[in-house]
């Protein structure tokens, strides 16, 4: 089932949570809303769910499959909806839990006892719990829960799924795996789904597109490859990954990043040269194009990458990321001067992008 | 057979903690308790079972009990409302009235004893009123009843209103993003949850009932075989040096009130364990 928010704000009080958002949400994809926390992602997902009202606007619409469901009630909605902290029965059993959504539909359509107990037994399959339906949620691990508290929302059969920052409260090693496991069930269930995260990582990771937010508004959306690759606005490039960043000013036809600028000063030709740490090369002499002397601070060699840490005549600190292969060749040694190339890398000057010559 | 009193336990003071636990309960509650039991032991047990068989007796615990067991009843029902209303809605002045529940607790209970009778009694503003109606309150077990609710609900409410304050709103929000009605969600997830917290509060405004003397003396007429409640009895019967006798019905008083306490704290513990604690 296809979403589309037309014309979506909400204000708390004098606080913007959401400006006017407008957005389509494909049928069976799994988008990730993703974006710094009080960028209004978690308002949007709870206001699709209708846990949160939008604000009343004449042209503001929730459709669900070109359908207007602005006015039902989340009960009515039929959505499934995952929450951080599981919210999970305390005082039911993980069958019970299940079979809740089951249970309390009206009587006509409720399933008989055996048709609620072998749905139940399909589910605990589908998130690999068999062996846990007579324990209570206190006896089970953080993510165990978490995919219970899935098997609940999908007991419903939701037409659509919202998870709300899912693995926000597990850690490192339980997140990727239950990461990879949401990828795969989403594979196998085609439901329309919108998950919620902060974690830049987690989205390019598991969703088909990304809608990237701050300050209640939409900056980007696209496919993980383009929001990582073609960013389109300069709080896309530096919310996902790591990033260099220059400040300098733009005078005439070239941006100058070779000198540096008080922040105040300058404030209306203020420009900014963003670079990834992997589009930097290491090179013993400058060459033709834009070069930054630099001379080597630390050299962090122990992971996958080799994480080389510089500083340029002006103080700055920047990183460079190289494989071993590539940090073998080059043999960069401690306090050692050298010159930085970027292969890529972006200009923006008052936050739109900037094409022309640079120096650095 | 060996057996292990102390969980081995990195915290120290287990010890400690045991010993002044013991001492204090033993001073403060069991020693006053044992001499109670030591003195009715002078009337033998056949003297023993007269005295606390007698029908005057048998009458006034028949009514302490039921009137306590139902004010406690009606405080669950009104107490887990007005704990809903104080923790879930917001209005101004609501810390007046947050203070107002407490009054029962600080009134002396003569006071809240004169107070009740003044307001029902035939000539009072509402007895005059209900007696219009046909009803008669003060000078009967209704009246008594009256008297425990009031000085019972403070229990409750601040039993439950805690738990309520605490309780995810996620919870609700999960049941009705499931399909719940507003009313199964209730019935289904919010009263299961309360439920040891009610308890609690069941079990204390039933325990101070029982032994409310103060603030129910004024209303109940004090009628033998009719309103006459087990403390006034006991009272009766010292100040006729009646000292056996007046212990013989504190200890069956004493006995009942343990046997139904335990048998509330052991459904307690059912179903805490049924809200996975």
């Amino acid at each position: 089932m296809s979403i589309i928010l037309k014309n979506i704000s909400k204000t708390f009080g004098d606080f913007h949570a959401l400006k006017d958002i407008n957005i389509e949400f494909q049928s069976g994809e799994l988008t990730a809303l993703l974006g710094p926390s009080g960028s209004g992602k978690t308002t949007l997902l709870r206001i699709v769910a209708g846990l949160e009202e939008a604000d009343r606007n004449a042209n503001a619409d929730i459709l669900f499959d070109s359908r207007t469901v602005t006015s039902s009630p989340v009960n009515r909605r039929q959505v499934g909806f995952v929450f951080q902290h599981y919210a999970l029965f305390r005082h039911m059993t993980v069958f019970e839990n299940i079979a809740f959504g089951l249970r309390v539909k009206p009587r006509d359509e409720r399933p008989s006892k055996q048709d609620i107990k072998d749905k139940v037994n399909e589910l605990l399959r589908l998130v690999q719990m068999e062996t846990m339906a007579g324990r209570y949620p206190s006896q089970l691990s953080g993510g165990q829960r978490q995919r219970i508290a899935l098997a609940r929302a999908l007991a419903i059969e939701p037409k659509v799924l919202l998870l709300d920052e899912p693995f926000g409260a597990l850690d490192a090693q339980v997140r990727a795996e239950l990461r990879r496991w949401l990828r795969k069930l989403h594979d196998t269930l085609h439901v329309t789904s919108i998950f919620v995260t902060h974690d830049q990582e987690e989205a390019l990771e598991v969703a088909d597109r990304i809608v990237v937010m701050n300050c209640g508004a939409i900056e980007q959306i696209g496919t993980p490859n383009e929001v990582f690759h073609r960013p389109a606005t300069e709080f896309v490039m530096q919310f996902l990954g790591d990033v260099n960043v220059f400040h300098g000013r733009i005078e005439s036809d070239s941006a100058i990043f070779n000198e540096v600028v008080p922040l105040t000063k300058n404030r209306e030709n203020a420009a900014r040269l963003l670079v990834r740490p992997h589009d930097l090369t290491i090179q013993s002499t400058p060459g033709d194009g834009p070069a930054l002397p630099a001379k080597v601070y630390r050299v962090l060699t122990a992971g996958p990458i080799v994480k080389v840490e510089l500083i340029d005549r002006h103080n700055r600190l920047i990183q460079v990321h190289l494989s071993h292969d590539g940090y073998n060749q080059t043999m960069v040694k401690l306090h050692e001067e050298v010159y930085l190339v970027p292969r890529e890398s972006r200009v923006y000057a008052n936050n739109d992008a900037w094409t022309g010559a640079y120096v650095i | 057979m060996s057996f292990r009193f102390k969980e081995s336990s990195v915290l120290p003071g287990f010890g400690l903690s045991l010993g002044y636990t013991l001492l204090y309960l033993g001073l403060i509650v069991l020693l006053p308790l044992s001499a109670l039991v030591f003195k009715s032991s002078e009337l033998g047990f056949s003297g023993f079972f007269k005295t606390i068989l007698d029908p005057r007796v048998l009458a006034s615990f028949k009514l302490t009990f039921g009137a306590s067991l139902i004010a406690a009843a009606v405080n669950v029902v009104f107490g887990t409302i007005v704990a809903w209303f104080l923790v879930r809605i917001r209005f101004p002045g609501k810390r007046l009235i947050d203070a107002i529940v407490d009054l029962p607790f600080a009134l002396p209970t003569a006071v809240s004893g004169i107070t009740l009778a003044m307001l029902y009694s035939p000539n009072g503003k509402l007895g005059i009123f209900l007696q219009s109606i046909g009803i008669k309150v003060a000078f009967t077990q209704l009246g008594i009843t009256i008297a425990l609710i009031f000085i019972g609900l403070p229990f409750v409410i601040r039993t439950v209103q805690p738990a309520l304050e605490e309780m995810d709103r996620e919870l609700e929000e999960a049941a009705s993003s499931l399909g719940a009605s507003r009313t199964q969600t209730l019935t289904k997830v919010i009263l299961p949850l309360l439920l040891p917290p009610i308890i609690t509060g069941f079990t204390l405004a039933f325990a101070r009932a029982v032994g409310e003397y103060g603030s129910v003396i004024f209303i109940a007429g004090n009628m033998p075989m009719k309103t006459e409640i087990t403390s006034l009895l006991i009272i009766t019967k010292l100040e006729q040096y009646d000292y056996a006798g007046a212990t013989a019905i504190a200890v069956a008083m004493l006995l009942v009130s343990l046997a139904m306490i335990l048998l509330i704290n052991l459904f307690q513990s059912w179903s805490g364990k049924h809200s996975g604690r």
